[in-house]
């Protein structure tokens, strides 16, 4: 590399981290360029610093080195990679660079992709290979994306930890300090978090029903957003909870996190949910600042428990908002405790349904009984993990006759009220600011004994998705035992906008820069 | 509510899930704690509340009744466990 390619993308890694990384290098290694953010990449691929295939080979490189031990991946697709990376070039070269052009990307297990192996982690799927693609990877790929593999999830995304998947969970990149024991990347989208926070890709789609894009954000010291229900499309990607499913991206930062949404959600007919609406420039928002906007402060969110780190940093993020202009006002979600029940109903009872397809007869994997009754019964006792079991079967319980009316719409009526207390509230303020997560990233095993103690880590997210509202998580400090923390900041139904500009000031206010020391 | 061991067997057959008799106890056990936990929602008063849909105003769409797709046998059959001719082959369900 020449020296004056060294010297611009020295530039642009201290832009993109305002840190001192590379002070004094004058030349970027190879190896390097997996540490530039989505937004950095691409001005550097649109300067011709480096090309698709240098950025492209240096991730599959990292990937090659780093995934036996944080087993992110469960699918790498270096060639198919390569191959679009030069595609990308060659594109740019005849100057038709699109927007997300040469951008290596990861894509949670979840979406289907086209002849790559698509199993939502669960061992039901078998070897199923989709034939088709979901809406939002090929936004991505018409958008120029390249693709590295697929990432690393709780089977069908029921879970809190990433410890559900078939292929064993990822390592969190980071560790407490002086611990080499692993910790969990959150769930269900561990691995497209362990990815972006270890550098394996520049950024990664992921998804969220109930907390899994922010919680795993928080874990890992990323942003992630999950977008107003309806935005992005849900053709294509493995259905876990109809009504509350909804696609976002983790990244590197809020800048990026705004360009990756902005590509991911479109109208699309082939989800009768999906909402035909315009898709804004979100990029435009993240530096906006935040004078004159008013940030609610719900009182809901102060739990029993809850480290008083957590609850100081809660605090830092009020006074980080106060002095760069915003009003803050004390508010009442008065329903909130009732989120994490009503969702423990409707989240099985729609996974019983959706889940229903997997018999065994038209693809994955099946297990032949003595009658067809029993191959049915053999197929998903096999097929199913314990937590996707036992989910099935609270959801058939609900579900069941009789119980109708007791459960599940009941439950759908919570949501009504825990809604209208969101409505109410947002008459008077623009967002609301609170802790992502309840504590910080945890060990694998600590909270497997008992399902409700595991439950209880989506207590400030999964409010979002049962009123169907827009969450970004933002990382805003490392607590003492040297793991990030993040700040959550909702916004109103298809306002992502204020969740851009309110996360963009976080992020600035915080100066969050810290990445795990590697060790993998 | 206590949830018991015949429930359990009960709720797993409808979800067409094989349970070994050893593990209906600790399942039983283990959605008791969870049912229990949901008791709760019976606190809030949803006297004359709608049930919850869309956060955004929005009915489902019609579209004009017309095939849009169709002719990827191959696509269809692709990820068959056992597929013949054309066919799925699946397990014999009529006596």
């Amino acid at each position: 590399m020449h020296r004056e390619r060294g010297l611009i993308l020295h530039f642009e890694v201290k832009a993109a981290y305002e840190g001192d990384c590379f002070s004094d290098s004058m030349d970027l290694r190879m190896s390097d360029l997996t540490k530039l953010t989505l937004t950095a990449a691409l001005e550097g691929l649109e300067s011709k610093a480096f090309s698709s295939r240098e950025l492209t080979q240096a991730f599959v490189d990292q990937i090659e080195t780093s995934n036996g031990v944080l087993n992110a991946y469960v699918v790498t697709t270096p060639d198919k990679a390569l191959a679009m990376a030069d595609a990308s070039d060659a594109r740019r070269a005849n100057g038709e660079a699109l927007a997300l052009d040469g951008a290596p990307l990861g894509i949670k297990d979840l979406y289907c992709t086209k002849g790559v192996r698509t199993t939502a982690c669960s061992e039901i799927l078998g070897e199923f290979t989709p034939t088709y693609e979901s809406t939002v990877t090929q936004n991505l790929w018409d958008a120029g994306a390249v693709m590295l593999g697929k990432l690393n999830m709780d089977e069908f995304a029921m879970g809190s930890s990433n410890e559900t998947s078939r292929f064993g969970p990822p390592a969190n990149p980071w560790r407490r300090d002086g611990s080499n024991q692993k910790l969990t990347a959150g769930g269900s989208s561990g691995g497209s978090a362990a990815a972006v926070a270890a550098d394996l890709c520049l950024a990664a789609t992921a998804s969220d029903t109930g907390g899994s894009i922010r919680q795993p954000a928080a874990f890992t010291g990323t942003v992630g957003i999950k977008p107003t229900y309806g935005r992005a499309s849900r053709y294509g990607m493995v259905a876990f909870a109809s009504s509350l499913d909804q696609a976002g991206p983790i990244t590197k930062t809020v800048a990026d996190a705004a360009l990756m949404t902005e590509l991911m959600c479109s109208h699309d007919e082939k989800d009768s949910t999906s909402l035909p609406v315009e898709t804004p420039r979100w990029r435009d928002d993240v530096h906006k600042g935040v004078k004159g906007m008013k940030i609610g402060i719900p009182k809901e969110y102060r739990v029993d428990g809850m480290p008083q780190e957590i609850e100081d940093l809660w605090q830092q993020g009020i006074t980080w908002l106060k002095e760069m202009g915003a009003e803050i006002v004390d508010v009442t979600l008065p329903h909130t405790k009732y989120a994490l029940p009503a969702y423990y109903i409707v989240a099985p009872a729609e996974a019983s349904s959706n889940l229903a397809r997997y018999d065994g007869m038209r693809y994955g994997a099946r297990v032949q009984g003595g009658d067809l009754t029993g191959t049915y019964e053999g197929t998903r006792a096999s097929g199913f993990g314990e937590e996707v079991q036992r989910r099935l079967m609270i959801g058939t319980y609900v579900l069941s006759s009789g119980y109708y009316d007791a459960y599940y719409l009941r439950a759908q009526k919570v949501r009504t009220k825990i809604l209208q207390d969101f409505q109410t509230v947002f008459q008077d303020v623009d967002a609301l600011l609170t802790p992502t997560c309840p504590s910080a990233a945890f060990a694998y095993g600590e909270n497997a004994g008992d399902p409700v103690q595991m439950y209880l880590n989506d207590i400030f997210t999964v409010t979002a998705n049962l009123a169907g509202l827009p969450g970004i998580s933002v990382p805003a400090a490392i607590d003492s035992n040297g793991l990030p923390l993040g700040l959550q900041v909702i916004g109103k139904a298809l306002d992502e906008s204020a969740c851009f500009q309110v996360a963009g000031a976080l992020e600035e206010a915080a100066g969050f820069v810290a990445k795990p020391e590697k060790w993998w | 509510m206590s949830i018991s061991k015949d429930d359990v067997r009960k709720v797993a057959r409808l979800s067409r899930i094989a349970v070994p008799e050893e593990r209906l106890e600790q399942l039983a056990g283990e959605l008791t704690g969870i049912m229990g936990w949901i008791e709760q929602l019976n606190e809030v008063d949803v006297e004359g509340v709608e049930p919850m849909t869309s956060v955004v105003e929005a009915s489902l769409p019609m579209r004009e009744d017309v095939v849009t797709d169709g002719g990827i046998q191959d696509h269809v059959l692709a990820n068959a466990p056992r597929a013949e001719e054309g066919f799925f082959v699946v397990p014999k369900a009529v006596e």
